[in-house]
Protein backbone atom coordinates (compact mmCIF):
# COMPACT_ATOMS: atom_id res chain seq x y z
CA UNK A 1 0.00 0.00 0.00
CA UNK A 2 1.20 3.77 -0.58
CA UNK A 3 -0.08 6.24 1.98
CA UNK A 4 -0.76 9.92 0.00
CA UNK A 5 -1.32 11.75 2.72
CA UNK A 6 -0.83 15.44 3.83
CA UNK A 7 0.57 15.28 7.34
CA UNK A 8 3.19 12.81 7.34
CA UNK A 9 4.04 12.56 11.39
CA UNK A 10 0.18 11.20 11.53
CA UNK A 11 1.31 8.87 8.93
CA UNK A 12 4.35 7.71 10.40
CA UNK A 13 2.63 7.16 14.29
CA UNK A 14 0.13 5.28 12.88
CA UNK A 15 2.48 2.45 10.97
CA UNK A 16 1.74 3.18 7.10
CA UNK A 17 5.18 2.24 5.60
CA UNK A 18 5.01 3.82 1.88
CA UNK A 19 4.23 7.30 2.60
CA UNK A 20 3.91 9.89 -0.39
CA UNK A 21 3.42 13.76 1.09
CA UNK A 22 0.49 15.47 -0.70
CA UNK A 23 -0.43 19.23 -1.80
CA UNK A 24 -2.74 20.19 0.96
CA UNK A 25 -5.51 19.08 3.17
CA UNK A 26 -8.53 20.04 1.28
CA UNK A 27 -6.77 19.39 -1.96
CA UNK A 28 -4.10 16.32 -1.94
CA UNK A 29 -3.57 15.13 -5.08
CA UNK A 30 -4.57 18.81 -6.77
CA UNK A 31 -4.03 22.65 -7.14
CA UNK A 32 -7.13 24.88 -7.23
CA UNK A 33 -4.88 27.80 -7.87
CA UNK A 34 -3.16 25.93 -11.19
CA UNK A 35 -4.73 26.03 -14.69
CA UNK A 36 -6.62 22.59 -15.02
CA UNK A 37 -4.02 20.98 -17.48
CA UNK A 38 -0.95 21.58 -14.92
CA UNK A 39 -3.15 20.05 -12.06
CA UNK A 40 -3.65 17.18 -14.33
CA UNK A 41 0.00 17.01 -14.63
CA UNK A 42 0.60 17.74 -10.91
CA UNK A 43 -1.51 14.89 -9.89
CA UNK A 44 -0.02 12.34 -12.62
CA UNK A 45 3.25 13.15 -11.10
CA UNK A 46 1.91 12.26 -7.34
CA UNK A 47 0.18 8.92 -8.79
CA UNK A 48 3.34 8.08 -10.24
CA UNK A 49 5.54 8.50 -7.44
CA UNK A 50 3.00 6.86 -5.19
CA UNK A 51 3.16 3.89 -7.76
CA UNK A 52 7.16 3.64 -7.90
CA UNK A 53 6.55 3.31 -4.03
CA UNK A 54 4.67 0.37 -4.89
CA UNK A 55 7.81 -1.21 -6.17
CA UNK A 56 10.51 0.05 -4.67
CA UNK A 57 11.82 -2.49 -1.84
CA UNK A 58 12.00 -1.01 1.78
CA UNK A 59 12.87 -2.21 5.11
CA UNK A 60 11.49 0.47 7.31
CA UNK A 61 8.56 3.23 7.03
CA UNK A 62 10.13 5.23 3.70
CA UNK A 63 8.88 9.40 3.31
CA UNK A 64 8.98 9.49 -0.82
CA UNK A 65 9.14 12.66 -1.25
CA UNK B 1 10.01 29.78 45.79
CA UNK B 2 9.62 32.94 48.40
CA UNK B 3 6.04 33.92 49.92
CA UNK B 4 6.73 37.21 47.57
CA UNK B 5 6.91 35.09 44.73
CA UNK B 6 3.99 32.33 45.23
CA UNK B 7 1.69 35.30 45.56
CA UNK B 8 2.53 37.20 42.22
CA UNK B 9 0.45 37.98 39.63
CA UNK B 10 1.31 34.94 37.14
CA UNK B 11 0.99 35.81 33.49
CA UNK B 12 0.10 33.02 31.06
CA UNK B 13 -0.13 33.03 27.41
CA UNK B 14 -2.89 30.80 25.65
CA UNK B 15 -2.16 29.40 22.08
CA UNK B 16 -5.83 27.93 20.13
CA UNK B 17 -7.08 27.34 17.03
CA UNK B 18 -9.43 29.05 14.56
CA UNK B 19 -12.26 28.05 15.70
CA UNK B 20 -11.65 28.84 19.84
CA UNK B 21 -9.98 31.73 18.86
CA UNK B 22 -13.58 32.81 17.82
CA UNK B 23 -12.69 33.04 13.59
CA UNK B 24 -14.81 30.33 12.27
CA UNK B 25 -14.74 26.95 11.80
CA UNK B 26 -12.98 24.54 9.34
CA UNK B 27 -13.13 27.08 6.19
CA UNK B 28 -11.01 29.21 8.24
CA UNK B 29 -8.19 26.54 9.26
CA UNK B 30 -6.24 28.41 6.72
CA UNK B 31 -5.58 31.27 8.48
CA UNK B 32 -2.32 33.05 9.39
CA UNK B 33 -1.33 33.64 13.34
CA UNK B 34 -2.01 35.96 15.22
CA UNK B 35 -2.58 37.57 18.49
CA UNK B 36 -4.86 38.83 20.86
CA UNK B 37 -4.50 40.51 23.90
CA UNK B 38 -6.11 38.73 27.24
CA UNK B 39 -8.24 35.69 26.83
CA UNK B 40 -10.30 34.66 24.17
CA UNK B 41 -13.15 31.79 23.91
CA UNK B 42 -11.73 28.91 26.77
CA UNK B 43 -9.17 31.69 27.95
CA UNK B 44 -11.59 33.16 29.89
CA UNK B 45 -12.86 29.74 31.62
CA UNK B 46 -8.88 29.25 32.19
CA UNK B 47 -8.37 32.24 33.91
CA UNK B 48 -11.50 32.06 36.28
CA UNK B 49 -10.70 28.57 36.92
CA UNK B 50 -7.68 29.46 38.17
CA UNK B 51 -8.49 32.16 39.89
CA UNK B 52 -10.83 29.54 41.95
CA UNK B 53 -7.80 27.58 43.05
CA UNK B 54 -6.02 30.67 44.04
CA UNK B 55 -3.62 31.47 42.14
CA UNK B 56 -3.62 34.89 40.49
CA UNK B 57 -2.99 34.18 36.86
CA UNK B 58 -3.61 36.81 33.59
CA UNK B 59 -3.69 35.37 30.38
CA UNK B 60 -1.80 38.43 28.99
CA UNK B 61 -2.35 37.19 24.84
CA UNK B 62 -3.97 34.68 22.91
CA UNK B 63 -2.12 33.31 19.72
CA UNK B 64 -4.52 32.27 17.40
CA UNK B 65 -3.27 30.17 14.22
CA UNK B 66 -5.55 28.24 11.65
CA UNK B 67 -5.09 24.43 12.13
CA UNK B 68 -4.05 24.38 8.16
CA UNK B 69 -2.24 26.63 8.12
CA UNK B 70 0.28 25.35 11.39
CA UNK B 71 0.53 21.77 9.39
CA UNK B 72 1.26 23.46 6.16
CA UNK B 73 3.80 25.69 7.92
CA UNK B 74 5.30 24.47 10.90
CA UNK B 75 8.36 25.36 10.83
CA UNK B 76 7.70 29.19 10.08
CA UNK B 77 5.10 29.42 12.52
CA UNK B 78 7.07 27.98 15.33
CA UNK B 79 9.95 30.29 13.80
CA UNK B 80 7.95 33.37 14.35
CA UNK B 81 5.69 33.00 16.83
CA UNK B 82 8.07 31.41 20.05
CA UNK B 83 9.78 34.73 19.53
CA UNK B 84 5.86 36.51 19.77
CA UNK B 85 5.15 34.21 22.84
CA UNK B 86 8.56 34.83 24.66
CA UNK B 87 7.97 38.59 24.32
CA UNK B 88 4.96 38.39 26.58
CA UNK B 89 7.65 37.02 29.50
CA UNK B 90 5.05 34.45 30.27
CA UNK B 91 5.56 31.93 33.22
CA UNK B 92 3.23 29.39 31.31
CA UNK B 93 1.98 28.73 27.86
CA UNK B 94 -1.50 26.92 27.37
CA UNK B 95 -2.51 24.98 24.65
CA UNK B 96 -5.94 23.66 23.70
CA UNK B 97 -7.77 21.85 25.06
CA UNK B 98 -7.16 20.09 21.52
CA UNK B 99 -9.82 16.88 22.03
CA UNK B 100 -9.73 14.61 19.45
CA UNK B 101 -9.03 17.29 16.74
CA UNK B 102 -5.90 15.77 15.29
CA UNK B 103 -4.31 19.18 13.73
CA UNK B 104 -4.72 21.66 16.44
CA UNK B 105 -3.21 18.03 19.14
CA UNK B 106 -0.03 18.14 16.84
CA UNK B 107 0.40 21.86 17.15
CA UNK B 108 -0.39 22.06 20.85
CA UNK B 109 2.14 19.40 21.42
CA UNK B 110 4.76 21.36 18.64
CA UNK B 111 4.09 24.55 20.53
CA UNK B 112 4.73 22.94 24.03
CA UNK B 113 7.82 21.25 22.73
CA UNK B 114 9.59 24.05 21.58
CA UNK B 115 9.05 25.85 24.33
CA UNK B 116 10.78 23.10 26.02
CA UNK B 117 14.42 24.30 25.95
CA UNK B 118 14.01 27.77 26.58
CA UNK B 119 12.69 27.16 30.26
CA UNK B 120 8.73 28.25 29.86
CA UNK B 121 6.68 25.62 31.71
CA UNK B 122 3.79 24.73 29.48
CA UNK B 123 0.73 22.11 29.47
CA UNK B 124 -2.19 20.82 26.96
CA UNK B 125 -4.89 18.65 26.61
CA UNK B 126 -6.10 16.01 24.15
CA UNK B 127 -7.81 13.32 23.77
CA UNK B 128 -6.21 9.75 23.70
CA UNK B 129 -6.40 9.01 20.04
CA UNK B 130 -5.17 12.62 19.23
CA UNK B 131 -2.16 11.78 17.13
CA UNK B 132 -0.65 14.63 18.81
CA UNK B 133 -0.17 12.40 21.72
CA UNK B 134 2.11 9.92 20.28
CA UNK B 135 3.86 12.17 18.83
CA UNK B 136 4.73 14.55 21.77
CA UNK B 137 4.22 12.43 25.24
CA UNK B 138 7.40 12.10 26.21
CA UNK B 139 8.68 16.14 26.06
CA UNK B 140 5.23 17.58 26.63
CA UNK B 141 2.53 17.40 29.68
CA UNK B 142 -0.19 16.36 28.04
CA UNK B 143 -3.47 16.17 30.47
CA UNK B 144 -6.12 13.37 29.49
CA UNK B 145 -9.40 15.61 28.17
CA UNK B 146 -12.61 13.92 26.38
CA UNK B 147 -12.72 14.07 22.58
CA UNK B 148 -15.53 17.12 22.41
CA UNK B 149 -15.75 20.32 23.34
CA UNK B 150 -18.91 18.87 25.85
CA UNK B 151 -15.24 18.03 27.79
CA UNK B 152 -14.35 21.50 27.94
CA UNK B 153 -14.53 22.42 31.75
CA UNK B 154 -13.11 18.82 33.08
CA UNK B 155 -9.89 19.09 30.62
CA UNK B 156 -9.58 23.21 32.02
CA UNK B 157 -9.81 22.25 35.20
CA UNK B 158 -6.94 19.53 35.16
CA UNK B 159 -4.61 21.84 32.97
CA UNK B 160 -5.31 24.32 35.97
CA UNK B 161 -4.39 22.25 38.91
CA UNK B 162 -1.48 20.84 36.69
CA UNK B 163 -0.65 24.16 35.60
CA UNK B 164 -0.19 25.52 39.50
CA UNK B 165 1.99 22.24 40.05
CA UNK B 166 3.97 23.39 37.35
CA UNK B 167 4.46 27.31 38.19
CA UNK B 168 5.21 26.77 41.89
CA UNK B 169 7.56 24.18 40.39
CA UNK B 170 6.00 20.83 42.14
CA UNK B 171 6.38 17.60 40.95
CA UNK B 172 3.68 15.71 39.02
CA UNK B 173 3.35 12.57 41.63
CA UNK B 174 1.37 10.16 39.15
CA UNK B 175 -0.05 10.78 36.11
CA UNK B 176 -2.97 8.52 36.16
CA UNK B 177 -3.98 10.14 39.52
CA UNK B 178 -3.51 13.65 38.17
CA UNK B 179 -5.30 13.53 34.72
CA UNK B 180 -2.73 13.58 32.24
CA UNK B 181 -0.69 10.70 30.52
CA UNK B 182 2.24 9.35 31.26
CA UNK B 183 5.40 10.54 29.33
CA UNK B 184 7.69 7.08 29.99
CA UNK B 185 9.47 9.00 32.58
CA UNK B 186 11.26 6.76 35.18
CA UNK B 187 11.55 7.70 38.90
CA UNK B 188 13.85 5.84 40.87
CA UNK B 189 12.50 4.58 44.80
CA UNK B 190 13.14 2.05 47.33
CA UNK B 191 10.35 0.13 48.13
CA UNK B 192 10.09 -1.89 51.57
CA UNK B 193 9.55 -4.94 49.48
CA UNK B 194 13.11 -6.16 47.26
CA UNK B 195 11.94 -7.08 43.57
CA UNK B 196 12.31 -10.67 44.09
CA UNK B 197 9.55 -10.97 47.00
CA UNK B 198 7.38 -8.96 44.89
CA UNK B 199 8.01 -11.01 41.63
CA UNK B 200 7.41 -14.05 43.60
CA UNK B 201 3.70 -12.88 45.26
CA UNK B 202 2.96 -11.26 41.66
CA UNK B 203 3.23 -14.92 40.69
CA UNK B 204 1.35 -16.69 43.12
CA UNK B 205 -1.39 -14.02 42.57
CA UNK B 206 -1.28 -14.91 39.08
CA UNK B 207 -1.34 -18.87 39.34
CA UNK B 208 -4.15 -18.54 41.51
CA UNK B 209 -6.35 -16.71 39.26
CA UNK B 210 -6.11 -13.69 41.72
CA UNK B 211 -6.36 -10.38 39.85
CA UNK B 212 -3.01 -8.43 40.29
CA UNK B 213 -1.17 -5.19 38.79
CA UNK B 214 1.91 -5.27 36.52
CA UNK B 215 4.60 -2.67 37.94
CA UNK B 216 5.81 -1.97 34.76
CA UNK B 217 2.94 -2.38 31.27
CA UNK B 218 4.98 -3.02 28.63
CA UNK B 219 4.10 -0.35 25.34
CA UNK B 220 2.52 -1.90 22.36
CA UNK B 221 3.49 0.28 19.46
CA UNK B 222 1.54 -1.39 15.94
CA UNK B 223 3.70 -1.95 13.09
CA UNK B 224 3.63 -3.81 9.83
CA UNK B 225 6.71 -5.34 8.15
CA UNK B 226 6.56 -3.29 5.01
CA UNK B 227 4.89 -5.29 2.02
CA UNK B 228 7.71 -6.76 -0.94
CA UNK B 229 7.99 -4.65 -4.09
CA UNK B 230 5.67 -5.16 -6.96
CA UNK B 231 8.49 -6.52 -9.29
CA UNK B 232 6.30 -5.05 -12.88
CA UNK B 233 3.08 -2.99 -12.97
CA UNK B 234 1.82 -4.94 -16.08
CA UNK B 235 -1.38 -7.20 -15.20
CA UNK B 236 -1.33 -5.76 -11.17
CA UNK B 237 -4.83 -4.68 -9.79
CA UNK B 238 -4.50 -1.81 -7.71
CA UNK B 239 -7.07 -0.53 -5.34
CA UNK B 240 -7.78 3.00 -4.70
CA UNK B 241 -9.36 3.63 -1.38
CA UNK B 242 -9.70 7.35 0.68
CA UNK B 243 -10.11 8.55 3.99
CA UNK B 244 -11.04 11.57 2.66
CA UNK B 245 -14.61 11.15 2.16
CA UNK B 246 -15.53 10.71 -1.42
CA UNK B 247 -18.92 9.29 -1.71
CA UNK B 248 -21.62 9.23 -4.44
CA UNK B 249 -23.78 12.58 -4.50
CA UNK B 250 -26.30 12.22 -1.24
CA UNK B 251 -24.03 9.92 0.44
CA UNK B 252 -26.52 7.41 0.27
CA UNK B 253 -24.42 5.18 2.97
CA UNK B 254 -25.38 7.86 4.94
CA UNK B 255 -21.46 7.67 5.95
CA UNK B 256 -20.85 9.89 9.21
CA UNK B 257 -18.85 13.52 8.92
CA UNK B 258 -17.08 12.44 11.68
CA UNK B 259 -16.79 9.92 14.04
CA UNK B 260 -17.38 7.22 11.35
CA UNK B 261 -19.21 4.03 11.85
CA UNK B 262 -18.57 2.44 8.04
CA UNK B 263 -17.20 2.36 5.22
CA UNK B 264 -18.85 2.37 1.67
CA UNK B 265 -17.77 0.62 -1.51
CA UNK B 266 -18.58 2.47 -4.53
CA UNK B 267 -18.14 1.33 -8.34
CA UNK B 268 -15.56 2.91 -10.65
CA UNK B 269 -16.87 0.48 -13.81
CA UNK B 270 -16.80 2.46 -17.23
CA UNK B 271 -15.47 5.69 -15.14
CA UNK B 272 -12.72 8.03 -16.50
CA UNK B 273 -13.15 11.08 -13.89
CA UNK B 274 -15.63 11.92 -10.78
CA UNK B 275 -17.28 14.90 -11.15
CA UNK B 276 -18.86 17.62 -9.21
CA UNK B 277 -22.53 16.55 -9.92
CA UNK B 278 -22.11 13.13 -9.55
CA UNK B 279 -19.53 12.43 -6.16
CA UNK B 280 -19.18 15.03 -3.19
CA UNK B 281 -17.12 14.83 -0.27
CA UNK B 282 -18.97 13.75 2.95
CA UNK B 283 -16.02 14.42 5.50
CA UNK B 284 -16.22 17.29 7.81
CA UNK B 285 -13.09 17.40 9.35
CA UNK B 286 -11.85 19.33 6.44
CA UNK B 287 -13.15 22.12 3.84
CA UNK B 288 -14.99 20.52 0.84
CA UNK B 289 -14.75 23.79 -1.22
CA UNK B 290 -12.15 21.95 -3.62
CA UNK B 291 -12.94 18.16 -3.30
CA UNK B 292 -16.52 18.86 -4.11
CA UNK B 293 -15.48 21.10 -7.33
CA UNK B 294 -13.58 18.10 -8.89
CA UNK B 295 -13.21 14.98 -6.25
CA UNK B 296 -10.36 13.84 -8.61
CA UNK B 297 -8.29 15.97 -6.10
CA UNK B 298 -8.74 13.05 -3.56
CA UNK B 299 -9.68 10.27 -5.02
CA UNK B 300 -7.90 10.36 -8.36
CA UNK B 301 -9.71 7.94 -10.95
CA UNK B 302 -8.97 10.16 -13.95
CA UNK B 303 -5.41 10.50 -13.60
CA UNK B 304 -5.61 6.48 -12.63
CA UNK B 305 -7.24 5.76 -15.84
CA UNK B 306 -4.41 7.50 -17.61
CA UNK B 307 -1.82 5.94 -16.08
CA UNK B 308 -3.39 2.86 -16.33
CA UNK B 309 -3.28 2.76 -20.08
CA UNK B 310 0.47 4.12 -20.47
CA UNK B 311 1.74 1.84 -17.52
CA UNK B 312 -0.65 -1.66 -18.19
CA UNK B 313 -1.85 -2.08 -14.32
CA UNK B 314 -5.87 -2.67 -13.98
CA UNK B 315 -7.66 -0.20 -11.55
CA UNK B 316 -9.88 -2.45 -9.18
CA UNK B 317 -13.33 -1.91 -10.43
CA UNK B 318 -14.24 -0.83 -6.90
CA UNK B 319 -12.81 1.65 -4.83
CA UNK B 320 -13.42 1.69 -0.68
CA UNK B 321 -14.58 4.95 1.03
CA UNK B 322 -14.86 6.40 5.10
CA UNK B 323 -14.51 9.54 6.59
CA UNK B 324 -11.35 10.15 8.52
CA UNK B 325 -12.62 12.48 10.67
CA UNK B 326 -12.68 11.57 14.84
CA UNK B 327 -12.57 7.80 13.54
CA UNK B 328 -11.55 5.45 16.42
CA UNK B 329 -8.90 3.91 16.34
CA UNK B 330 -11.19 0.47 17.02
CA UNK B 331 -13.72 1.43 13.85
CA UNK B 332 -10.47 2.01 11.61
CA UNK B 333 -8.88 -1.15 12.36
CA UNK B 334 -12.51 -2.90 11.58
CA UNK B 335 -12.81 -1.63 8.25
CA UNK B 336 -9.36 -2.13 7.49
CA UNK B 337 -10.25 -5.73 7.98
CA UNK B 338 -13.21 -6.51 6.17
CA UNK B 339 -11.72 -4.25 3.07
CA UNK B 340 -8.26 -6.36 3.23
CA UNK B 341 -10.09 -9.58 3.38
CA UNK B 342 -12.30 -8.61 0.35
CA UNK B 343 -10.05 -6.94 -1.45
CA UNK B 344 -7.27 -10.21 -1.58
CA UNK B 345 -10.68 -12.44 -2.65
CA UNK B 346 -10.97 -10.20 -5.90
CA UNK B 347 -8.05 -10.41 -6.68
CA UNK B 348 -6.35 -6.85 -5.70
CA UNK B 349 -2.58 -6.67 -5.21
CA UNK B 350 -1.66 -3.32 -4.44
CA UNK B 351 -3.52 -0.21 -3.11
CA UNK B 352 -3.30 3.39 -3.36
CA UNK B 353 -4.36 5.20 0.10
CA UNK B 354 -5.49 8.97 -0.01
CA UNK B 355 -6.23 11.08 2.52
CA UNK B 356 -6.77 14.68 3.57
Amino acid sequence: MAHVCSIITISQTVGANRIIPSVAIPHPLGNPKLPPEEEKELRRDLLKKALDALQTPIEEQTVFS
Amino acid sequence: MTEASRNRKYRIVHYVNQFFGGVGGEEKADIEPFTIQGPQGPGRLLEKLFREENADVEIVATVVCGDSYFADNQEDVLREQIPVIRGYHPDLVVAGPAFNAGRYGMACGAICQALEPLGIPSITAMYKENPGLDQYRKTVLIVESADTVSGMDDAVRKMVRLGIKRLRGEKIESPKAEGCFEQGIRQNYFHEEPAYRRAIDMLLQKIKGDSFETEYPIPFFDRVEPQPALTDLKGVTIALVTSGGIVPTGNPDHIESSSASKYGKYSLEGLTTLETNNHQSAHGGYDNTYANEDPNRVLPIDMMRKLEKALGFKVHPWYYATVGNGTSVGNAQKFAKEIAVEMIRDGVQAVILTST
